[in-house]
């Protein structure tokens, strides 16, 4: 038990070293604004963990971040880059969504939720995997790098995604003018766990998820390939792995729980999908999977901080006047420090443990 | 640069530009709309030229910048900035702060620029987690200080945004504008010139002088560039800071040049369609720049479709719609990628950090 504490507090130190920092510059920030700092942080605290409501909004900003975060956790471990998080997520969404309002309808009967929920959530992750899978196999089999393609396919997912909102799936209200879809049916809906909070068991899921992503990555033939790939290629390939295979099923099962986000933050919270409620998830992603580590734990904990950085934001502005906006600033900046540990193993003289993160030797071409 | 690629460019632009010609061939003459297209062309393809150069500059000394998109972004908006600043508050002309806008959008793309060589040379961070580093951070700052400054109570401009001192004028090429109807091509704002000039610049730089050939013996084998006395980390440093100052000119054109105006995000995905016409353009300046053309044609597709709207035959009814022919420029990279159009090759050394 003792040396499990201390290799959680070898590896936690750099990422809480870098929290810390990043506050210190993100109050020099807020102070340059015309705000007080303590006073800042203080609603910020209280904002995100202050109070039974504060902690169901932090877990409802978390569950999302929890898959996303995943999401690009697993692609790392296979050694690949998943900068479409954001757009594996409006598809899953907006499947969700569908079925979710759309297909009681199509079908011409009232489904049971037994039947519905999963069936909205299921073929929300199938989108995001299919999705992904795309610029798995381009990687694979022509080299197409990861990294630009996932991000083209993000901009053509959003322009799908603005298509459909804006005409075959809009909500057909008269009062309605903004681009989103009607509301799902009750019996797509998660439930909340408490009457009166928000918070739903799509958080409880996504914490059930990281663990069976974590068991996944560490206890099974897939995973072990996976980290293989990840690790090493060649010696992957030396060793009998189907490489290509491996890339193509690290990327769609990096979609699938991107597309969980979606598809839980519509049966879960937004009850429809209303365009734009995705964009910033694919970066914040990016910077949860980092500084969890890559991790499945890590990540929790990450999207939790996150999360709650995102929800206290508001009782911060409301109480300072500085915008939320600063809270985007802060966690680009711990984002840095976290990559560049260096840095932070440099100001608090702390000695390097574990060996560097490496994630690419240019394109590959 | 093979003649096979410029053949596919060739081509791709020559579809476009029919498509519109036979659409909108009962409004106007043949030669009317294919002059306005390629100053369309030529003019929304300068953001990818910059940023394609810039990327060129960095790769070809061995760092990948995936941060092209962040460093416009921040570019744009403190360009933008600048020259608000200049003509709201310090009450000069407008021409003078959109210059001062065009001096300070290349100093923030040095700067993000710096942050990126620090991160990657010295600290060898990997290199694409220090790019998105720095396009989460533009993003971050940029939106936080254009809410700080403009839409907050009591924030220097009241709450609203000023009006900016305009665009950078138009500058007609002598003799060459003159020409009827064509000349219209040659009718163009100083970003896009810069842009053309600093293609055949940075050909001449990196192929015929000395200080292209140390950048490019750091990005091939930067161990032999060592062994014959060429300081690596500092001829790596001042390439990436150069890329930078490219991609701060190409943001430039972004606020200054196209619209007078700024809001969170414009940048909107050109800084990373920018590297892909690096990567079809194999690294070099003309074929980058032809590269970037393809994506302008496709952007003016787009544009002039819009104008010819209503004479859209029915058949052909999907392309009236934005969000499908919008999907033109990033369809066309991804294919681009595959390679399919013929292989290209990186700097041998391109991403990877060096040990002494």
């Amino acid at each position: 038990m003792q040396k499990l504490l201390k290799i959680a507090g070898n590896t936690m130190l750099v990422p809480v070293l870098a929290v810390l920092t990043a506050m210190l510059i993100g109050a020099v920030v807020i102070f340059i604004a015309g705000g007080n700092p303590l006073y800042a942080y203080l609603g910020l605290f209280q904002g995100a963990f202050g109070s039974a409501k504060a902690w169901s909004e932090t877990a409802v900003w978390a569950s999302p971040y929890i898959f996303a975060g995943l999401a690009v956790a697993l692609a790392f471990k296979g050694g690949l880059f998943n900068i479409g998080a954001e757009g594996q997520l409006a598809l899953g969404a907006v499947v969700a969504a569908w079925i979710g309002y759309a297909l009681p309808d199509a079908l011409g009967i009232s489904l049971p939720t037994i039947i519905h929920l999963p069936l909205a959530i299921l073929l929300g992750m199938l989108a995001g995997a299919l999705w992904a899978a795309i610029p798995g196999a381009l990687k694979a089999y022509t080299g197409g790098h990861e990294v630009i393609n996932t991000i083209m396919m993000n901009y053509i997912a959003l322009n799908m995604v603005s298509f459909l909102l804006n005409g075959p799936m809009k909500d057909k209200n008269p009062n309605n003018v903004i681009a989103r879809t009607p509301e799902i049916a009750e019996s797509a809906r998660i439930p909340v766990i408490f009457e009166g909070f928000r918070i739903h068991w799509g958080f409880v899921l996504a914490l059930i998820v990281a663990v069976i992503v974590w068991w996944l990555l560490w206890k099974t033939t897939l995973g072990f390939e996976i980290r293989t790939v990840g690790a090493n290629p060649a010696a992957a390939k030396y060793a009998g792995i189907n490489v290509k295979r491996t890339i193509i099923l690290t990327m769609a099962l990096s979609g699938l729980l991107a597309g969980m986000a979606g598809a839980i933050e519509v049966s879960g919270l937004n009850y429809r999908h209303e365009l734009g409620f995705s964009i910033g998830y694919g970066f914040d992603a990016i910077a949860i999977a980092l500084l969890g580590k890559t991790h499945p734990l890590g990540v929790v904990l990450a999207s939790i901080l996150f999360a709650g950085m995102r929800n206290g934001g508001t009782r911060m502005q409301f109480l300072t006047q500085i915008p939320v906006d600063v809270i985007s600033v802060i966690q680009a900046l711990i984002l840095l420090f976290v990559a560049a540990d260096a840095i932070i193993r440099y100001i608090y003289r702390v000695r390097a443990r574990e060996e560097r993160l490496v994630l690419t030797r240019g394109w590959g071409g | 640069m093979d003649w096979r690629r410029f053949g596919v460019i060739a081509l791709v632009i020559i579809i476009l530009f029919s498509v519109v010609v036979l659409i909108g061939k009962t409004k106007d003459t043949p030669i009317v709309i294919i002059t306005s297209l390629l100053a369309t062309t030529i003019a929304v393809a300068t953001p990818l030229t910059l940023g394609a150069l810039s990327g060129i500059f960095c790769e070809r000394s061995g760092v990948v910048n995936i941060g092209i998109e962040g460093m416009m972004l921040a570019a744009a908006f403190f360009g933008w900035l600048a020259a608000i600043y200049m003509n709201t508050i310090f009450k000069i002309a407008p021409l003078p702060s959109l210059i001062a806008g065009v001096i300070a959008a290349i100093l923030t793309g040095g700067l993000f620029a710096l942050l990126h060589a620090v991160l990657s040379i010295t600290y060898k961070v990997d290199q694409i987690i220090g790019g998105t580093v720095i396009n989460i951070l533009a993003v971050g700052i940029t939106g936080f200080m254009n809410r700080q400054l403009f839409f907050e109570k009591g924030s220097i401009f009241g709450g609203q945004v000023p009006h900016a001192p305009g665009v950078l004028p138009r500058i007609q090429i002598p003799f060459l504008a003159d020409i009827p109807v064509v000349g219209r091509i040659f009718d163009q704002q100083p970003v896009t010139i810069a842009a053309i000039l600093l293609v055949i610049l940075s050909h001449y730089v990196l192929f015929h002088t000395r200080w292209g050939l140390r950048t490019r013996a750091v990005g091939e084998h930067p161990r032999a560039a060592d062994t014959v006395g060429i300081n690596v980390v500092f001829m790596r440093y001042a390439n990436v800071i150069i890329g930078g100052l490219l991609a701060g000119l190409g943001g430039a054109y972004f606020t200054l040049e196209s619209v007078p105006s700024f809001e969170p995000l414009l940048t909107n995905g050109r800084g990373f369609i920018a590297l892909a016409a690096m990567i079809f353009g194999n690294w070099s300046p003309f074929g980058a720049w032809a590269a970037a053309l393809v994506f302008g044609a496709s952007q003016a597709f787009q544009i002039k479709l819009q104008l010819f709207r209503e004479v859209i035959p029915s058949q052909w009814a999907f392309l009236q719609n934005a969000y499908i022919v919008g999907l033109a420029p990033y369809i066309l990279t991804m294919l681009i990628l595959t390679g399919i159009i013929g292989k290209t090759i990186p700097p041998a050394a391109d991403g990877v950090p060096y040990e002494k």
